[in-house]
């Protein structure tokens, strides 16, 4: 089975999980540190830049056509870039993305790979399979450099090692050095610095993701903070991009667009420190760059989404954590909790989305509130609390539902259909908690009311429900009625006119 | 003037069973202005626990009492954020029936959260109510982020003399409630509950208001257990007790 998504939290499900993240005060303040953080920064950014949604929109608009006609710009991309003399590959699945990437290091009989961030690498266990073959994979990214060292994976699609704090990394870089560092963001920056310099100079191979691919040129496109990632393209022969099929934009003036969007919701920057471009190996005129270039188009699952109405717009993600910072639970329990590379809201659909594995659907999809700040949050509007809902639906008709859930559910259909029924259950309750109700209140901590009154205290229903006491209130406030103002009846009738009219569905935002 | 407008009242059964006193702030409130609400008695729930837990079929028999119950109003108002939020769900929810689904495109159009019937529709922000005391709001994910409902429940509470308004930090934050995943993922739902409390403290308000009786249960029962004396209440709520003050 590929992507088996070895989350670093222990634990089968993600409450066993978020369980164990929920009792880790160092993580729970680290990443509340952090994203808290990321989430001023970008609002920050965005009010400055001014007409944030209608970037978003922009933003959007792109991301649906590309994906629509993804074949097209697909194969515009391809053509481009080989005709720029990159190897251009195919891979349907992770396997095969490995084995791709595993046969060109045996053939340059490669020692080392320095590597820059990419999500798609993680995706595809890749470090583990160079390990494998005796390749030494070494992550340039300060934030994977540590997670490396520490044996984990990221908890964050841009934060790799989000969920540590300084200290934690100074230990680790302590270890790796031989010598005690200070927990000093400096210090140990510096460290890492000259460490890497002699393995970029040492590395066989040069190992990239990919922002965006554009199609009109056949070019990639990095965006970054370290430098690392220039490092990686320049300096060894051989180049290795992987790239999620979905990350194609079709021109460099969408780039513009993508460019407004991508920092500002990542980190609130106006412009990551390094933005690189890159057409093609070294040509005979460049001081610099690889002789050889190799482009991985990984699909993976994304496929399955192209021609899916409820999911399609997954595809339009550009990974840039936004949701993840926005998200309330991501920010209580981290991303190792999700189980899966990618974390927060986008990963709780994306992993099974990508494996449409059905069983497991529920699992993370039920780790929401449904509250909407991922959507809110993300620059090119994917609506991914519907989404969840989705999610959950798909489990429910393909018969894996929980079975007493669904019974509780018949049952509430069942009550809920007719209001005569509704007020019999309100009867019984009201006779019923009489047996645990003290002073208009329930404390009590078993059955379905366990988990919640662990942390609240329950009012008991009050003696008449709204509608036992509707009759009398109407004719009291019937009596003596006023007529309503005139301009507020005027613009009652304007509302009502232009709603025949237009067939405006829905004043709000709906 | 020759129609007369009929408004109905979407009790919804959370303020219907714990909270009637929301329902009769609200709907004493709009007889001062001249509104008598309908209240088809045949409503029960919008659904959403069954829609959201991805039981559609079973949240559909409840909807189509609701999109029953207003068949014949011109405007639907209901004390919370959230169900109207839910009747906006309504035609994707039908979207394979043709005749419940314009049904529910009607619904929708004519659905209204109190704050935003108060204030878009009626044209009222100053409702002439006075209330002496601290106050934080909370903004309800539903109501602000899908409704969009986010100016009108402000410039109601500006308008209240006497009333010390402090703005609750993180305000957008969601207070955990979330329906069933309170249940499901009771101590995730814990700690984000804890920490909206934490921040409802920090304010030093004696009182918390809000337009969604679900999170105010959840926040109301956190501040409750922990032993803290907020007065927790519906916009609704205080603004009739503001006026019967004033």
């Amino acid at each position: 089975m590929s992507g088996g998504g070895h989350g670093h939290s222990n634990g089968a499900t993600v409450k066993e999980r978020a369980d164990i993240a929920l009792n880790n005060d160092f993580l729970r303040k680290a990443v509340k540190f952090t994203t808290e953080r990321l989430k001023g920064g970008k609002l920050k950014a965005t009010d400055e830049h001014g007409n944030w949604e209608e970037w978003r929109e922009r933003g959007k608009q792109i991301r649906l056509h590309t994906v629509a006609h993804l074949d097209y710009y697909l194969n515009q991309f391809v053509d481009n870039a080989r005709a720029n003399g990159v190897h251009v590959h195919f891979a349907d699945t992770a396997e095969e993305a490995v084995h791709i990437s595993l046969s060109i290091a045996e053939r340059k009989k490669a020692k080392t790979v320095v590597k820059s961030k990419s999500m798609v690498t993680e995706e595809l266990h890749l470090n583990h399979a160079l390990e494998s073959i005796g390749v030494d994979p070494i992550e340039t990214d300060l934030g994977e450099y540590i997670i490396q060292l520490a044996g984990e994976t990221p908890s964050h699609i841009i934060i790799p090692a989000i969920h540590k704090n300084r200290y934690q990394i100074a230990d680790l870089l302590s270890v790796d050095a031989g010598e005690t560092l200070e927990p000093d963001t400096q210090v140990l920056a510096g460290y890492v610095r000259r460490k890497l310099r002699t393995k970029f100079l040492e590395a066989d191979i040069g190992m990239t993701g990919c922002n965006f691919a554009i199609a009109e040129t056949g070019s990639m496109v990095l965006f970054e903070n370290e430098g690392n990632a220039r490092m990686v393209t320049t300096v060894p022969k051989t180049q290795i991009t992987l790239m999620g099929m979905e990350r194609i934009i079709p021109s460099w003036a969408d780039l513009e667009v993508m460019a407004t969007l991508l920092p500002r919701s990542a980190t609130g920057q106006k412009l990551t420190v390094y933005m690189s471009g890159i057409t093609g190996p070294r040509r005979s005129e460049d001081a610099d760059g690889p002789d050889e270039m190799h482009i991985i188009i990984v699909d993976n699952g994304r496929s399955l989404q192209l021609g899916d109405p409820e999911f399609q717009e997954l595809l339009n993600c550009i990974r840039c954590g936004a949701c993840l910072n926005a998200c309330p639970v991501y920010r209580h329990i981290g991303g190792h909790a999700y189980g899966g590379t990618y974390s927060g809201p986008i990963g709780a659909v994306l992993k099974p989305s990508l494996q449409k594995n059905v069983a497991e659907w529920d699992d993370i999809a039920n780790a929401s509130s449904l509250c909407g700040a991922c959507y809110e949050a993300c620059p090119v509007k994917i609506p991914l609390h519907d989404m969840l809902i989705y999610l959950r639906r798909r489990k429910i008709e393909q018969g894996h539902g929980d079975k007493v859930e669904a019974a509780g559910m018949k049952g509430f259909a069942a009550i809920m259909s007719k209001s005569g029924r509704f007020k019999t259950v309100l009867k019984l309750g009201k006779l019923g908690q009489k047996l645990v109700a003290r002073n208009g209140e329930i404390r009590i901590k078993v059955g379905p009311l366990k988990g919640w009154n662990s942390y609240r205290v329950t009012p008991s229903l009050p003696k008449k429900s709204f509608r036992d006491g509707w009759g009398t209130l109407e004719a009291e406030l019937r009596h003596g009625l006023q007529e309503i103002a005139p301009e507020a009846r005027a613009r009652m009738e304007q509302i009502v006119k232009d709603r025949a009219k237009g067939g405006g569905h829905g004043h709000g935002h709906g | 003037m020759g129609c007369s407008m009929k408004v109905s009242l979407f009790i919804t059964c959370l303020s219907d069973a714990i909270y009637p006193r929301v329902g009769e702030a609200m709907v004493r409130l709009l007889a001062r202005y001249g509104v008598m609400v309908e209240f088809p008695s045949v409503q029960t729930c919008c659904g959403q626990p069954a829609f959201n837990s991805g039981y559609w079929k079973e949240a559909r028999v409840t909807a189509r009492t609701i999109i029953e119950s207003f068949e014949d109003c011109d405007f639907v108002i209901s004390p919370s954020g959230s169900c109207t939020g839910m009747i906006h769900h309504y035609p994707k929810l039908f979207e394979e029936d043709p005749v419940m689904h314009e049904k529910a495109l009607k619904l929708q159009s004519k659905s209204y959260e109190f704050s935003q019937f108060l204030v878009n529709v009626l044209g009222v922000t100053d409702v002439g109510a006075t209330f002496a005391h601290k106050v934080t709001y909370h903004p309800s994910c539903h109501g602000s982020r899908l409704l969009g409902v986010k100016e009108e429940p402000l410039a109601l509470i500006n308008h209240v003399k006497g009333l010390e308004f402090v703005p609750l930090p993180f305000a957008e934050d969601c207070c955990g409630f979330g329906g069933t995943f309170a249940v499901k993922m009771p101590e995730i739902s814990g700690a984000m509950v804890t920490e909206k409390s934490d921040h409802v403290k920090e304010t030093e308000a004696e009182v918390l208001v809000g337009l969604d009786m679900a999170c105010l249960l959840n926040i109301a029962g956190n501040l409750r257990y922990r032993n803290e004396p907020v007065r927790v209440m519906h916009l609704a709520e205080l603004l009739y007790e503001g006026v019967k003050q004033a």
